[in-house]
């Protein structure tokens, strides 16, 4: 599994970084500084448009319905940051390629096609959940769609993630692993431990750190010594990529690029994408550590979903199409907060299946 | 269209709250994402959002109302759009009630399933040559056999590859399946033990050694967290066939940090299947199961162990029950529950029992999650009286799951109260005398039969 040892440093050889032909850190964010959006055909951009419209408003159906009561214990909205997971993940190769991400990750499914019905009636507890009911809003999986969950533990799919490139590499599938964690989850030590072995073994996996500003409640410039995420995996010669997280051409683009270079079998591209998220970290939370006119500068100037309609209507889309398109998706929430709210809960018998698979 | 704005949950835990501060008044035009009123929970000051485009109709709760129950209408909202589909969908809540609306008490009574009679051990066929391997080659041919029957399998962690394994356990397993398949690591037990995890997820049948069970304390959430719960949380459907094996236990004058059983620990955990086996046939054979098994499994072994010899059926695919113990040593006056290196020591103890008159019975558990219960039990109706030897500290053991078990399902065969025969309650200490004072032994454990045998 490992790659063939480099030529052995001398104790005292100074300036190495410069002095090594192969070392690529840079060559990925120069190529995506050069070319920076997706060439989108309008079908496409009506796609990724769809899909953010469908990420926002099924999290907002999602927040009401915690109102409500229906919905209970951590709940964490991915409303603002809708362009990240759409623009990486359309860029995946259905099938071949994982997924892997934390416990934000009702937007990540539903960029995969997955049902909103099988995941609103999982965030109320239902057994036509997709996790039966059993898992919540944080541990949600579609083997079927090789979505790997839906991790409450932070950082902890970072190294799973790892293990999922492993197999991917092992089986020699072609596939890779996409593995999202957050600023916050930057900073476990776990996270380094899967740089230094994805890197050692030319892992064919992607690190998506998705940088909304906050951990929770501690803003980047408080916990991290280094904000600069893209920069996190030089200690371990995996290349960088400083994104725009709110414009999901960009986003795209830049996926385009780190796939192509770990398919081609160069081993981990690390990948920081700036965006920001509008509500509170969980469902539960004041955000007082934040000022509202920041979140108002972000929705009036920078939100994706704004940014794509613009878009949408110099290519010559009439309001009323993109009207229609809003009608359309909100009747889609509607109906999967109808579905999760009058499917039953799970029989009580349910208690006690799938602690095990086998009988002993 | 009006839509009713309700009284919000902000929290798992909130039930009513003061409405502060109303940011809207009636007759304001609201977008999705406007702020329309601050909320008190018992915790912090929330803002409020529309979730839906409209003009605030009908304020029905002033600002400053104290103890409004979740699920309150405080304000209308009419639709700009002719949208029904905006409307949240009527629910019959009670005010007051909101985290029960949409949920009907469970009625049904709840039957646990009731465990299956573990299988009993193949029988041996007559005449099958009985072999003397140690447990360490006993392990290594177990892990051998399985890889060479299944490729899906392979070995990883410190020192396993070119080392030929920190204790010898992976000897010559990289020679024969190559650096693919034995997989050398960093010493950075928390990101081999998820990087294993994962794999096994994407469909592989890792087996993660840890150089010793103490270091696996660095990586104790990825085999609890990320390996054991995912089948439940999943609904079934995302499986963890791991196996997590190494030594566990005292070694000897190693100090505190690397001599502990973690056997409790993890049996304490539902999700995961723990083996604890003392001989060499147990250790082959379990080994051979638990790679098989679709289950994440942690494997103790036992350094002290690792260099002893013992009789090993010379079979093509020795595969042992998981979930069943075995009864080492046959006796009608007392019986002996122990696992691990526990077991010699049991049957030691009972030998000299035995010169004095008592008959023990020694039962080695072989599993520990799930227990073979019916095994104790039904070893308890034949001698009435139980003691547990255990090399691990006492509180909270697998000997005080035995005891609870007699109690609550042996009480009326029991002629004496079962006793722990277990370590010092102390970190072991490095002096060879106070190591020795500190751990489990033999005399120990006689004394122990003795007094619930009233032989003193």
């Amino acid at each position: 599994m490992a790659k063939p040892a480099r030529t052995r440093k001398a104790a005292a050889k100074p300036n190495t970084a410069q002095a090594d032909p192969d070392f690529v850190l840079h060559s990925l964010q120069a190529a995506h500084e050069k070319s920076r959006r997706y060439d989108a055909s309008d079908e496409e951009l009506m796609g990724f448009y769809e899909q953010m419209l469908l990420i926002r408003r099924f999290e907002e159906k999602a927040g009401q319905l915690y109102g409500l009561g229906l919905i209970g214990g951590f709940c964490h909205l991915y409303i603002g940051q809708e362009a990240v997971a759409v623009g990486l993940q359309s860029a995946l190769a259905e099938g071949k390629d994982s997924v892997i991400t934390g416990y934000r990750d009702h937007g990540h499914m539903l960029a995969y096609g997955i049902d909103p019905n099988v995941i609103m009636a999982e965030l109320t507890g239902r057994q036509a959940g997709i996790s039966k009911g059993k898992g919540g809003s944080m541990h949600m999986f579609s083997t079927e769609h090789k979505f790997y969950g839906g991790h409450g533990i932070v950082g902890a799919q970072v190294a799973l993630g790892g293990g999922l490139a492993l197999a991917h590499k092992y089986n020699e599938d072609g596939g890779l692993c996409l593995a999202y964690f957050g600023d916050g989850a930057a900073n476990q030590g776990q996270v380094y431990e899967t740089f230094n072995m994805a890197a050692l073994w030319n892992l064919p996996i992607v690190f998506v750190i998705e940088n909304n500003g906050y951990a929770m409640g501690t803003a980047v410039k408080r916990s991290s010594a280094e904000t600069e995420f893209y920069r996190r995996g030089t200690a371990f010669r995996i290349p960088g990529m400083d994104v725009n997280g709110m414009d999901v051409l960009e986003v795209r683009a830049a996926a385009e690029l780190a796939f192509a270079h770990v398919r081609a079998g160069n081993g981990p591209v690390l990948m920081e994408l700036n965006t920001y998220r509008y509500r509170g970290h969980s469902m539960s939370d004041p955000a007082k550590y934040r000022s509202r006119e920041e979140v108002q500068e972000q929705r009036d100037h920078n939100d994706p979903i704004e940014r794509l309609k613009k878009e949408l209507i110099e290519r010559g889309k009439s309001e009323d199409d993109i009207k229609a398109i809003d009608k359309a998706i909100r009747a889609r929430v509607a109906q999967s907060a109808d579905f999760a709210e009058t499917s039953p809960e799970p029989e009580p018998a349910e208690l006690y299946t799938d602690v095990l698979v086998g009988s002993y | 269209m009006a839509v009713e704005l309700k009284m919000p949950a902000l929290s798992p835990t909130m039930e009513e709250g003061t409405l502060a501060k109303w940011l809207v008044k009636e007759g304001d035009t609201v977008a999705p994402g406007d702020i329309l009123a601050e909320i008190e929970t018992d915790k912090a000051t929330m803002e409020f959002e529309a979730i839906d485009e409209g003009t605030v109709g009908k304020i029905m709760v002033a600002e400053g109302t104290e103890n409004v129950p979740v699920g309150t209408v405080i304000a209308m909202l009419s639709g700009d759009d002719d949208d029904s589909a905006a409307a949240p969908p009527p629910v019959e809540d009670v005010a007051g009630e909101g985290k029960d609306v949409g949920r009907e008490p469970s009625q049904a009574e709840v039957t646990k399933p009731v465990r299956a009679e573990p299988r009993a051990d193949p029988e041996i066929p007559h005449g099958t040559n009985m072999a003397t391997v140690t447990v360490r080659e006993a392990l290594r041919d177990g892990m051998a056999e399985e890889m060479r029957r299944d490729e899906r399998v392979f070995v990883m962690g410190e020192e396993v590859a070119e080392y030929q394994g920190a204790y010898k356990v992976t000897q010559g397993l990289l020679d024969e399946f190559g650096p693919k398949r034995v997989i050398d690591t960093p010493i950075t037990e928390y990101g081999f033990a998820g990087i294993g995890t994962g794999a096994a997820m994407g469909g592989l049948r890792p087996i993660v050694e840890f150089m010793t069970f103490n270091f696996a304390m660095q990586a104790i959430d990825h085999i609890i967290n990320s390996a054991a719960k995912t089948n439940y949380m999943s609904g079934g459907q995302m499986r963890c066939p791991i196996v997590f094996r190494g030594p566990n236990g005292a070694a000897s004058r190693v100090g505190a940090q690397h001599s502990q059983n973690y056997g409790p620990w993890y049996a304490s955990v539902p999700g995961l299947i723990v083996i604890a086996p003392y001989d060499s046939s147990d250790a082959k054979g379990l080994m051979k199961a638990a790679i098989r098994c679709d289950d994440p499994v942690v494997f103790l072994e036992n350094e002290l162990v690792y260099g002893r010899s013992f009789e090993l059926p010379e079979l093509d695919d020795h595969v042992l029950p998981i979930g069943k113990a075995r009864i080492m040593r046959e006796g009608s006056d007392v019986t002996i529950v122990s696992y691990s290196i526990g077991v010699g020591l049991s049957l030691e103890a009972a030998e000299e029992l035995a010169e004095q008159g008592i008959e023990a019975e020694v039962i080695d558990l072989r599993t520990l999650r799930p227990l073979d219960k019916q095994a104790v039990l039904d070893s308890l109706a034949k001698t009435n009286r139980v003691i547990v030897a255990e090399e691990g500290w006492p509180t909270c053991s697998i000997a005080s799951e035995i005891v609870a078990l007699c109690m609550e399902e042996g009480f009326d065969h029991l002629d004496a109260p079962v006793l722990r025969v277990c370590n010092e309650d102390v970190p072991l200490p490095y002096a060879a005398n106070l190591e020795k004072l500190a751990l489990l032994d033999t005399a120990r454990i006689v004394a122990a039969a003795k007094k619930v045998c009233y032989a003193e």
